[in-house]
């Protein structure tokens, strides 16, 4: 059910549903805020980079939270930072999305007993939409965490209320 | 070139009382236990007697040395009372090539070590290192703050082995 | 009939009616959820102090307009490099006055001081060795000081 599936005969009218514009404008540009915090930000950045090419997907880092729409948490969250991390997604526009990327963001990783400093998960602080596990997790899981990321951007909905 | 059992000798000749021992029983590195408010005037004789020349602080750490006596506080929880928490110098004289590991030992419940921060301008952070995770407070220390934990962190000291963390956190929940 | 430069008009003014229309339209069907946290300026998650409307040394203004002229220069430089040939003698001449009063104007600021930038005296921080140092005072270790700094 793609956009451009129930087009005219002759190719130069589509006809959609809003729903599925709007979806479709906002999973094609998903702006990340460029923001990484351990090992993670490494595969992250190369993911980024030319192997991987996360722009393929319209994935650009912005520097600041006003312009993005999805901020990629790589990497092991302390506590002084959590406050940081909140007040940035805070700063986000609506609507936006969130993905935890490794353990440490997940669930406090190699730190989830005697990490005095650590946050054991950012779902603590601010709600996420997909988690990406590995410790790191290789740059294909990162793409498919954004691909599950605009599955679930794909089936929202202006009226009714997603789950 | 002097090993440490010169090096010991010249310092004992020199400050009587305050050099405490020659612990050998480490086996990597012996140490010289000195006492915790005579660490500053020792630091300035080896850092300027022309033999000693330690010129570079390589590493300044704090140890909670655990050896008092566990009691339990509460149901199911032990702290330690009594005991020591130390400091160790580990110093190197890059004109002379020699090193030397200094160890300073004071009271668990109020640790206060002399600052050498006047001495070898990189103590300062790793005495609030020092600080901040061990709570050793170091006398005369220009700036004693907390460096990596946040300035509001009131659990205490988290590398003391009876640190206990706490539920919350600025309303984030800690332990897993 | 329009000329090539109406048509180029017209592009124009729809270029600047897409943009001010698909700004319009955002705003009708974006989620607008304005909150403190998020009207606040951004400085990194750090809480901001202070204002950003800080002052800053007159003398930009100045290196400013003189970046300004030139730039203006080099632009009416290159399409004269390009044609000059065809003017002849008086072409060259041309350019040479325009470069020559420039030139004048360049000399006079710089006469006058506007390029002189005057810094704050840097005074380098002392690491204070006295205290207990008796081998540097009485000068006999000369070159134990270097090894110490």
């Amino acid at each position: 059910m793609g956009l451009l599936d129930k087009e005219f005969s002759d190719g130069n009218i589509v006809i959609t549903k809003t729903d599925d514009l709007l979806n479709w404008a906002r999973l094609s540009s998903l702006w990340q805020v460029g923001f990484g915090l351990a090992c993670c930000a490494i595969e992250m950045m190369a993911t980024s980079a030319s192997h991987y090419d996360f722009d393929r997907f319209g994935v650009i880092p912005r520097n600041s939270p006003r312009q993005a729409d999805v901020i990629i948490i790589s990497g092991t969250v302390t506590l002084k930072m959590a406050q940081r991390i909140k007040r940035l997604y805070e700063q986000m526009p609506d609507p936006k999305y969130v993905i935890s990327m490794g353990s440490c963001s997940n669930c406090g990783g190699p730190y989830w007993d005697h990490g005095y400093h650590v946050l054991k998960g950012i779902d603590r602080v601010i709600p996420v939409d997909v988690y990406v596990p590995g410790c790191p997790p290789r740059p294909e899981a990162l793409l498919e965490g954004l691909l599950k990321l605009q599955e679930k951007i794909r089936n929202e909905s202006t009226v009714k209320k997603s789950a | 070139m002097k090993n440490d059992e010169e090096i010991f000798e010249i310092l004992k000749a020199k400050f009587g009382d305050s050099i405490i021992e020659l612990n050998a029983k480490s086996p990597f590195e012996k140490v010289i236990v000195i006492a915790p408010l005579k660490i500053k005037e020792v630091s300035y004789f080896l850092r300027d007697d022309s033999e000693l020349d330690f010129c570079s602080l390589v590493l300044l750490s704090g140890v909670d040395d655990a050896n008092g006596e566990k009691v339990e506080l509460e149901e199911g929880f032990k702290g330690i009372q009594g005991g020591t928490l130390s400091v160790y110098y580990h110093l190197e004289s890059i004109n002379q090539k020699q090193k030397a590991t200094l160890k300073v030992s004071t009271s668990r419940e109020n640790p206060e070590v002399e600052s050498v921060s006047d001495v070898w301008r990189n103590a300062d952070w790793h005495e609030r290192e020092a600080f901040d995770m061990y709570g050793i407070k170091f006398l005369n220390h220009p700036d004693l703050r907390r460096i990596l934990m946040p300035e509001d962190w009131e659990a205490g000291y988290p590398l003391r082995k009876d640190y206990r963390n706490p539920e919350f956190y600025q309303g984030m929940k800690v332990p897993y | 009939m329009l000329t090539d430069f109406g048509n180029i008009f017209i592009f124009i003014l729809l270029a600047a009616v897409f943009v001010v229309f698909a700004i319009f339209l955002s705003s009708l069907i974006r989620p607008a959820r304005p909150t403190q946290e998020k009207l606040l300026t951004y400085e990194c998650g750090e809480n901001p102090e202070g204002s950003p409307w800080v002052k800053f040394n007159i003398r930009f203004y100045v290196i400013a307009l003189i970046f300004l002229i030139f730039d203006v220069e080099v632009v009416l430089l290159l399409p004269w490099a390009l044609a000059y040939k065809s003017f002849g003698i008086v072409g060259y001449l041309v350019g040479f006055t325009f470069l020559f009063v420039l030139g004048l104007g360049m000399a006079y600021e710089w006469r006058k001081g506007d390029l002189q930038w005057d810094r704050p005296k840097i005074v380098p921080p002392v690491l204070d060795i006295k205290k207990f140092d008796t081998t540097i005072i009485n000068g006999s270790e000369p070159q134990k000081k270097a090894s110490v700094l």
